[in-house]
């Protein structure tokens, strides 16, 4: 029995050694610090360009001088998809390493625990790309800011053009989790406020990444509907899309879908990549702006490789950082908040603002349809849509959003 | 009509994916008792392998002889792992090589996406089964159509290996009774390598065939593992025929649930295993356990309480933890909490685990619904935190009590899997019941009152409950009610006969388990401030099985021990390199070599050992434990 209490004893030395090995001395005051958590070991496809996006931010940052003179650091965590793990790191990155502010996530429900934590914490927090609408609108918190334009967003911009097509009779594929449960939802409403013609014939719930494509396919043809919408992504998708081709789904119909067009997603298909589809995303080799040029060079001279969404999103995340940061002048919330709420800045898409209402940015995204070329899937006829434009009313917002 | 037959034969295609899996699954573990967790690990190494092979050659006999070549190859895999790893632990305690395989699968998910990439990869469609044929105006992919063939072929293939060689003769003689087999004088070691390349083919073949359907990526093992299990226990254990039917059955109901409930699939199959295991606890076409016979001269330290200077001791190691604030700062408390935390949580399952020898699967229901328990009370009534924190855990008691008493009707794996069962079944209430729970999106704001809000006063309460719960346990463990419950562990036909009731005595245990996992729920709530389903999910319970495991399922309180060194090790880890699983399976592997017995299991017997040697004179008790019935 004594082994036990030698093994206890050794155990805890290691631990406390582990754990106080992490924390390393205080701040050398010529740097600005900023803790970066995301989903790397989960979502390895996003969170790779989504990293060297960021990368790329913070040499360009550092060699234009920092921030006020500072350099700046990201540190950055895994939080392995869960958001238990996820608070961890935060308290980590504010505890021990004295961040000025978090930034980061990838999952919903990993955006709101740090939110939530950043809340009560008191701790500035920049989430970079969870989509649900929750984060700026019912769980809004005033430490709380987004980059990405939310799930609101994005199915208004699909509602535009899916509300032209003659379609009246619509079916939804969608995970069955929060994201493609508010997509739905949103899609929905926005749609049938603009055709009430429309009827809803049939809706599909696979478990996410865990689709049964063949009969999930069948059920929807089934119902013969003339339109499909689809929420879901990655290998769902690509057993959806290849079920549904061999099956003749897609024939015939036309299919509305959030985030293919997104390079993540569509290039797996390769030459599977159905035509015809209205979907969101990034088509990179078509954008033709003076900030985006400048992106895609830099981008291209460094990893030799091309940017996917991911990509812009990190990119994009530190920029933002750097600039709210560089305004406030100080790691204080309050002056950060003070700051971000309102700023303006340049990014690959365009000048993006952070609105002082919901603390949502007006990052827009790209709609386009999809098309094959050389056995690739890309998108064309794309049109970049300004996130200001797809937001609800400020009555609304004020409606969704607690008082501070 | 004909889409009722073409959804049928949908579902058949889908059975016959999930039977290539689930056979070598059934095989393995009915011949060698392994619960190999690094079946989908195979699995998804069939598949990468596959991707590369017919990638780089095209044609029909490359794509086909491909995936046979990436079988093999992964088969061979298999032959190593069994020998230089499983080999050296078959007579560690039972579910140990579960955590030998939990550690290669952590590893395989790392290494794949070294090797292969990030991306998902989306193979080339297999030739001559390209299109689709036209049914009455319906498509069947041919591709299904071959699956559905391809199916019973395996099955007849396999049941002609088993009925109609001297190999399968063997191997079925060692499913039914393998200590028999061995006094037979058959050579066990490489009946047991066949066996483990054969189950390890099947998986990887599996794998392989999905390249023309699936996108190959680093997470299709935990998407197979569960599923293949849930196949296999429908079935019954080491029942090939029994893995068809039920993969059938799960494929179908599926196939048609949907049409009405499009929502069915996320717990489908979990209940159907429930029920089956309710009404025919050894699944369909399972029969009965033999009573384990333990390996006769197998000696044991009988357990006994701590000495006087033990108790000192243990005394000691507590004013050194709780002296702890005075030294490190806030980020080390809170990791502090979360370990002591997770040593509640352990120490429960271990309870319930080697005193009550009932492996749980799905210990991190009760974790969860401590949780939830916490998180309702305090959004929804506003209770005070101390209030919250004692009712709390009622609500794990409460599922405990509900799930215990028909689990504790089973025993073994069929007990272990029914267990599973049910917290995936409490796992769906909590992501589907948006109004409630909030859904995957969880209930937020869940945050200590102000006197326990500072990380050094919540380590204070977290560690003063977790030695509450150590001493407690403890207390039970050597109270009569103790003894009850580890003579029904031991001999449930003996223990009866002097007048035990097994199943309520077992079931008391279940419901003292799922409380004091409830009450590691409820402080792991106010750690976090917010509550996930994640907090009730298979991974937790995964988590909580290895912790045990690792400490040593053998001992009273060895989970102590595997609960600070795996999340002390995890949260590391974690924070300091991108490969943290590649590196924590790694020394979950390098431990279970070294510590067959678990942590403090080995080192027990090492001291025991050095005791005896150094003092012949005052001989150790030691109990046989002799063959049971």
């Amino acid at each position: 029995m004594r082994g036990y209490f030698v093994g206890a004893g050794l155990a805890i030395a290691v631990a406390t050694m582990a754990t106080s090995a992490m924390t390393t001395p205080a701040l050398a005051q010529s740097e600005v610090k900023i803790g970066e958590i995301n989903s790397y070991s989960l979502l390895p496809a996003f969170t790779e360009p989504y990293r060297k996006g960021w990368q790329l931010a913070v040499e360009e940052i550092n060699a234009a001088g920092g921030i006020n003179g500072k350099k700046l650091v990201v540190i950055s965590k895994d939080d392995g998809g869960k958001p238990a793990d996820a608070q961890t790191a935060a308290n980590e990155l504010v505890s021990s390493e004295n961040v000025a502010m978090l930034t980061g996530t990838f999952l919903s429900n990993i955006g709101l625990a740090v939110s939530d934590f950043a809340n009560q914490k008191k701790v500035f927090f920049l989430a970079a790309e969870p989509l649900t609408d929750a984060i700026t609108w019912s769980k809004g918190n005033r430490y709380t800011f987004r980059l990405r334009p939310s799930n609101y967003m994005q199915a208004a911009m699909l509602v535009e053009e899916a509300a032209k097509l003659p379609a009246k009779r619509w079916a939804t594929i969608a995970p069955n989790y929060e994201y493609g449960q508010s997509a739905v939802a949103v899609f929905k409403k926005l749609m049938s406020e603009k055709r009430p013609d429309i009827q809803w014939v049939d809706e599909q719930w696979p478990p996410q990444g865990k689709i049964d494509a063949g009969p999930v396919i069948q059920a929807v043809a089934a119902a013969n509907p003339e339109a499909i919408l689809n929420v879901t992504f990655g290998a769902d998708l690509v057993k959806l899309v290849r079920e549904g081709n061999t099956r003749g789904l897609f024939k015939g119909r036309t299919v509305v879908s959030f985030l293919t067009g997104e390079p993540e997603y569509l290039d797996p298909l390769k030459d599977e990549t159905p035509e015809g589809w209205i979907v969101t995303g990034y088509p990179w080799y078509s954008i033709k702006t003076p900030e985006h040029d400048a992106f895609l060079k830099a981008y291209q001279a460094k990893y030799n490789d091309y940017p996917r969404l991911g990509s812009i999103v990190g990119y994009q995340t530190i920029k933002a950082a750097a600039a709210i940061l560089a305004k406030a002048g100080s790691s204080d919330p309050e002056k950060l908040i003070a700051a971000a709420e309102g700023i303006s800045m340049s990014s690959p898409f365009g000048e993006i603002t952070f609105r002082k209402i919901d603390h949502q940015s007006t990052l827009g995204a790209f709609t386009g349809k999809t098309a094959l070329k050389d056995g690739k899937g890309i998108m064309v006829d794309t049109a970049y849509r300004k996130g200001s434009d797809y937001l609800p009313s400020d009555a609304e917002i004020e409606k969704l959003r607690p008082k501070d | 009509m004909a889409f009722y037959i073409v959804q049928f034969l949908t579902g058949l295609a889908s059975a016959a994916s999930l039977f290539l899996v689930a056979s070598g699954l059934s095989i393995i573990f009915g011949v060698t008792r392994i619960v190999n967790f690094a079946h989908g690990a195979f699995y998804m190494l069939g598949a990468y392998v596959a991707f590369t092979l017919t990638e780089r050659f095209s044609g029909a006999f490359g794509f086909w002889g491909g995936i046979v070549v990436a079988a093999l190859a992964v088969a061979a895999i298999g032959v190593l792992v069994e020998m230089v790893l499983l080999r050296r632990i078959y007579h560690s305690p039972e579910l140990f090589q579960l955590l030998a395989t939990f550690g290669l699968t952590l590893m395989v998910e790392d290494l794949v996406v070294l090797i292969w990439g990030p991306d998902d990869l989306v193979g080339r469609r297999a030739p001559g089964f390209k299109g689709a044929i036209d049914f009455f105006g319906q498509n069947i992919p041919s591709y299904d159509l071959f699956l559905i063939v391809l199916g019973p072929v395996v099955l007849g293939v396999l049941w002609l290996l088993f009925q109609r060689t001297r190999w399968g003769v063997l191997v079925r003689a060692a499913t039914q009774d393998r200590d028999m087999v061995a006094a037979l004088g058959v050579n066990q070691k490489w009946l047991f390598t066949s066996v483990f390349a054969l189950g390890v083919f099947l998986a990887a073949l599996g794998g392989a065939l999905q390249i023309p359907r699936d996108a190959v990526n680093h997470a299709m093992d935990l998407r197979v593992i569960v599923e293949v299990f849930v196949v296999v226990v429908i079935g019954g254990l080491g029942s090939i025929i029994g893995a068809f039917v039920a993969a059938v059955l799960v494929s179908e109901l599926n196939a048609f649930g949907i049409l009405i409930f499009p929502k069915i699939s996320i717990i489908l199959v979990f209940l159907v295993m429930a029920v089956v295991l309710i009404v025919r606890p050894w699944g369909l076409f399972g029969k009965p356990e033999a009573p384990a016979r333990r390996t006769p001269g197998l000696t044991v330290n009988p357990w006994r309480p701590l000495t006087m200077n033990e108790r000192l001791a243990a005394i000691a190691v507590l004013v050194v933890a709780a002296a702890l604030p005075f030294v490190a700062g806030n980020y080390v408390l809170t990791v502090g909490s979360e370990i002591a935390i997770f040593v509640i949580f352990a120490v429960s399952l271990h309870f319930l685990m080697s005193v009550g020898g009932l492996a749980s699967f799905g210990h991190a229901a009760y974790f969860g619904l401590g949780a939830y328990g916490v998180a309702l009370l305090a959004k929804m009534a506003g209770l005070p935190m101390i209030a919250c924190l004692l009712l709390g855990p009622l609500l794990g008691l409460l599922g405990a009590a509900v799930f215990g008493f028909f689990a504790v009707q089973l025993s073994g794996v069929y007990f272990a899997m029914l267990t599973l069962a049910f917290a995936q079944i409490v796992w769906s209430i909590a992501f589907q019941w948006v109004s409630v729970t909030g859904g995957d999106n969880g209930i937020l704001g869940v945050w200590p009152e102000k006197w326990a809000a500072s990380p050094s006063h919540f380590y204070w309460l977290s560690l003063g409950i977790a030695a509450l719960a150590v001493v407690i346990l403890r207390i039970i463990v050597f109270s009569p009610f103790g003894f009850a419950l580890r003579a029904t562990r031991d001999s449930p036909l003996r223990s009866e006969a002097v007048g035990i009731n097994g199943k309520r005595i077992q079931w008391t245990a279940f419901v003292i388990a799922g409380t004091v996992a409830g009450l590691a729920g409820a402080l792991f709530a106010y750690l976090k401030g917010s509550v996930f389903p994640d907090n009730m999910g298979i991974s937790l319970s995964v988590d909580a099985l290895v912790m045990v495991l690792l400490g040593g399922v053998e001992t009273v309180s060895g989970a102590v021990v595997g609960a600070i060194v795996y999340k002390a090790l995890n949260i590391w880890l974690v924070s300091q390199t991108d490969w943290s699983k590649l590196v924590l399976g790694g020394f979950v592997v390098l431990i279970v070599v070294a510590f067959p017995k678990g942590i403090v299991g080995t080192l027990e017997a090492f001291l025991h050992r050095r005791r005896k040697s150094s003092s012949a004179a005052s001989p150790v008790l030691t109990s046989r434990i002799e063959t049971a019935e």
